[in-house]
């Protein structure tokens, strides 16, 4: 578990920019994600949203649960049109139209919106290097559209589009790696986040916002409504989702990798799929198969942290 | 724009249909959703505040005295405050009516 | 001061966009639009425009950079063409019910299948209901005075819609024209300083694109549908304005030796000069024909047209674009729309020509204008006809 001062909780930011009376389902460790977001980013930040759970519980019609500027275009190119609010505002700053001064320009999408349809544009705004963030709310597959897979949804994982079958048993791809994707893209930072580590999320994205340049954070994010998992278990299976190897807690800047909240020894990977009806259906040896695939990629995950510090 | 009871006329939307109230959200008391209540036994709390943290919701805060307190006008009941709490204060309690 | 010189039209409408001193341009290249935006990015990259040019990965980005761009207040300039502008489809509704001020000239071109990347209106006509100000000009001069003009209109505080300038791909784009240009300092004195009624503004927040529930999405409607009808007063004083100041007026609905016309071309964009200089040369021949042309498509100029066409026999509609299998040609069925009912309307004879490049030259108006005179000599009123197809529109396949 995140080694926190017991009481250090109290030294985050009372101050939230995603407010209450937002329509998230109960438990959806989602909007706690996009709360503690905000909570980092402050109140000189304006946001771009992609169509998704956390456009359409945050913004119905007359009213918003949001305390800053935001604005949604379309489902695929947040990322876009956070690029053309970060470029308007560098011009109008450059000619004088409005007082300089840091303002965190943040896109957003779920992993429909950045795995699948949106990867384009976010590829594109990455690797324009606009001074923003971009953060993917990974729920692992289309939640708002009811429970579809994406390139996203871990490998066997039931949804309403790959469904638990009599011959075939959910998804059969292995879960595309975006944080590596956008590493590839030689940006200063990419990271994930976990809201179950709240501090490592925070410091995060607060280095997102700081750092010169694009940076990507892809947050882990619990949907009780889609993975078939009781409401108050969000935050506990955040932590089994690390705990396990199946979403490791790490952060690359400029090219260097260093793990966090690192794992000595696996927990079972069923003590983490079990509380989920999406994977009711797994056999025991799948199970044991995906987790010693989670086990290689974690061991190469180590291997580039390790060449990051032989580098230095 | 304040909350409006009646539907508005289109000549009364904003430019766009922009939302011109920030923090709006706060008319939707989506306490209504909840089937238990969260409460907590103040002997056992120790004011760590974690419960505040988790919250998805962002309806618990911190009162005069340092006890967390719930806004049950938006608490939706999803128990996260119970799982996460580790001295075991805070317990649901099913809602009467 | 304004300069009149020899110079390529893409390259005269960038440079009156520079002048008008454009915060932000998002572009992707495609034939025939690119050398607009290459010479934008020349001025930006040699420090003559001090403006953001963001070379985009597609024209959907494009569009969608464009709606962060206005969004935040910038004075917004995009170009694109045929494929591009139907794939920024789906952003071109969004960014005019967000109600941004974005200026987007359209190279006209035909759409694909087969790709072709001569002129024709396919690609503007299939985005008539995105709810843009469309506006058509047909030369060079006017698609240059025509930037300017549509920056006034789209910012100003009565019409806040983006506007889609509209002139025929290569046939307009890539001719060297002698062009009065105007500069910074002339436009300054016409369009002022772009103010943003709202933007994306941390001191002000505010939430746009919210999720429009089923009680509120008609009157979301209505309130645009009356921003982009009520545009129309505030358009035509725009116009005049220009005229006033600098002497070159135009008119939403424009019409040639129409006194005393019995037939009536209705046109849009550069095949309207061809129509003239063959007008001149067969009135000689005692021809009674003219021309009306609509400069503005979007609102619809339904009273000018109206007025403009009263009186006349016959209409020989010229539409650059048709619905297979459906009604025709679309400015064809929205004049019926026009004159449906009204006392002695002329008869409307359609006629689909000029697709994917083919040129409009005077056989094609001698073919439109036999047809026509069959019509006026009492004859029935033919089907829409694609006249320029070999073997003929209703030949055996």
């Amino acid at each position: 578990m995140e080694k926190f001062n017991v009481f250090a909780s109290r030294l985050l930011p009372k101050e939230d920019y995603v407010c209450s009376g937002h329509r998230a389902c109960q438990g959806c460790a989602e909007a706690l994600a996009m709360r503690l977001v905000h909570k980092a980013l402050g109140r000189n930040t304006i946001a771009a949203s992609a169509t998704g759970c956390m456009e359409i519980i945050s913004s119905p019609y007359p009213e918003t649960a949001w305390n800053i500027p935001w604005l949604h275009v379309a489902f695929e190119n947040s990322a876009s049109v956070g690029s053309g609010i970060e470029s308007g505002l560098k011009a109008l700053m450059r000619k004088g139209r409005i007082p300089k001064r840091k303002i965190n320009v943040i896109a957003y999408g779920g992993d429909g919106a950045t795995a699948d349809i949106g990867l384009q544009w976010v590829s594109g705004a990455m690797e324009r290097g606009h001074n923003m963030l971009y953060v993917c709310y990974d729920n692992e597959a289309y939640m708002n559209t009811g429970i579809q897979r994406s390139s996203a949804t871990p490998l066997h994982a039931a949804t309403t589009t790959s469904p638990a079958g009599k011959t075939i048993g959910g998804q059969q791809t292995w879960k595309k790696n975006v944080p590596e994707i956008m590493v590839s893209h030689n940006i200063p930072y990419v990271a994930t986040i976990n809201p179950s580590y709240p501090f490592d999320f925070m410091r995060k994205v607060k280095k997102a916002a700081e750092i010169d340049g694009p940076a990507y954070l892809h947050a882990y994010s619990c949907c009780p409504t889609g993975w078939g998992s009781r409401p108050e278990l969000g935050i506990q299976l955040g932590r089994l989702a690390v705990e396990t190897g199946a979403f490791p807690l790490y952060e690359v800047e400029y090219g260097k990798y260093s793990v966090q909240e690192k794992v000595e020894e696996f927990r079972p990977l069923k003590d983490y799929v079990k509380l989920q009806r999406r994977f009711r259906h797994l056999t025991d040896e799948q199970i044991n198969a995906s987790q010693e695939r989670l086990k290689q990629e974690y061991a190469l995950l180590l291997k580039k942290e390790q060449m990051s510090k032989e580098g230095d | 724009m304040p909350k409006q009871d009646a539907a508005p006329k289109w000549q009364d939307l904003a430019l766009g249909c922009a939302t011109l109230e920030p923090g709006s959200s706060k008319y939707q008391k989506t306490g209504d959703w909840r089937s238990s209540r969260p409460v907590w036994n103040f002997d056992q709390c120790v004011k760590c505040g974690v419960c505040t943290v988790f919250c998805p919701e962002g309806c618990l805060s911190i009162d005069a005295k340092g006890y967390p307190q719930v806004d049950l006008d938006y608490c939706k009941g999803c128990a996260i405050c119970v799982t996460e709490c580790w001295t075991g204060c805070i317990s649901m309690e099913e809602e009467k009516d | 001061m304004a300069v009149r010189k020899g110079i390529e039209v893409s390259l005269a409408v960038a440079e009156a966009a520079a002048a008008c001193d454009v915060d932000c341009i998002a572009a992707y290249p495609i034939t025939p639009q690119t050398h607009i935006v290459e010479h934008l990015s020349e001025l930006v990259n040699d420090g003559e425009l001090d403006a953001e040019f963001i070379p985009v990965e597609s024209e959907h980005s494009a569009m969608s950079c464009c709606c962060g761009t206005a969004a935040a207040g910038a004075r917004t300039f995009t170009a694109t063409s045929s494929q591009g502008l139907a794939l920024m489809h789906e952003i071109l509704f969004i960014a005019a019910n967000l109600r941004l001020p974005i200026v987007m000239t359209v190279a006209n071109r035909a759409l694909s299948a087969p790709i072709n990347i001569w002129n024709d209106h396919s690609d503007i006509m299939t985005e008539r209901d995105a709810g843009w100000l469309q506006i058509f000009a047909e030369n060079g001069q006017e698609a240059t005075d025509m930037v300017p003009i549509c920056h006034r209109i789209a910012e100003d505080k009565r019409v806040l819609l983006p506007i889609m300038l509209n002139f025929d791909g290569f046939i307009v784009s890539h001719v060297v024209e002698p062009i009065i240009c105007l500069d910074k300092e002339e436009i300054a004195t016409f369009l002022p300083i772009y103010e943003p009624q709202q933007r994306l503004d941390i001191d002000h927040p505010i939430t746009m694109g919210p999720v429009g529930m089923p009680e509120v999405y008609t009157e979301a409607k209505m309130a645009h549908e009356a921003a982009v009808q009520n545009s129309y007063e505030p358009i035509c004083e725009i116009l005049e304005e220009f005229g006033k100041q600098f002497g070159r007026t135009y008119k939403p609905v424009e019409t040639y030796k129409t006194e005393d016309a019995d037939i009536v071309y209705i046109m849009m964009g550069a095949a309207a000069e061809t129509a003239m200089s063959w007008v001149d040369k067969v009135r000689d021949s005692g021809k009674k024909v003219g021309i009306v042309r609509f400069r503005l498509w979007r609102p619809l100029p339904v009273k000018a047209f109206k007025e403009a066409v009263k009186g006349f026999k016959v209409l020989c509609v010229v539409d650059r674009h048709f619905s297979p299998g459906g009604a025709g040609g679309p400015v064809a069925q929205e004049v019926k729309y026009m004159l449906y009912g009204e006392e002695n309307a002329p008869k409307v004879v359609e006629v689909v020509a000029g697709l994917g490049g083919r040129d409009l030259d005077y056989d094609a108006f001698e073919t439109m204008y036999d047809k026509c005179k069959k019509v006026l000599d009492g004859g029935e009123v033919p089907p829409f006809e694609l006249i320029q197809a070999r073997g003929g529109h209703y030949g055996k396949i």
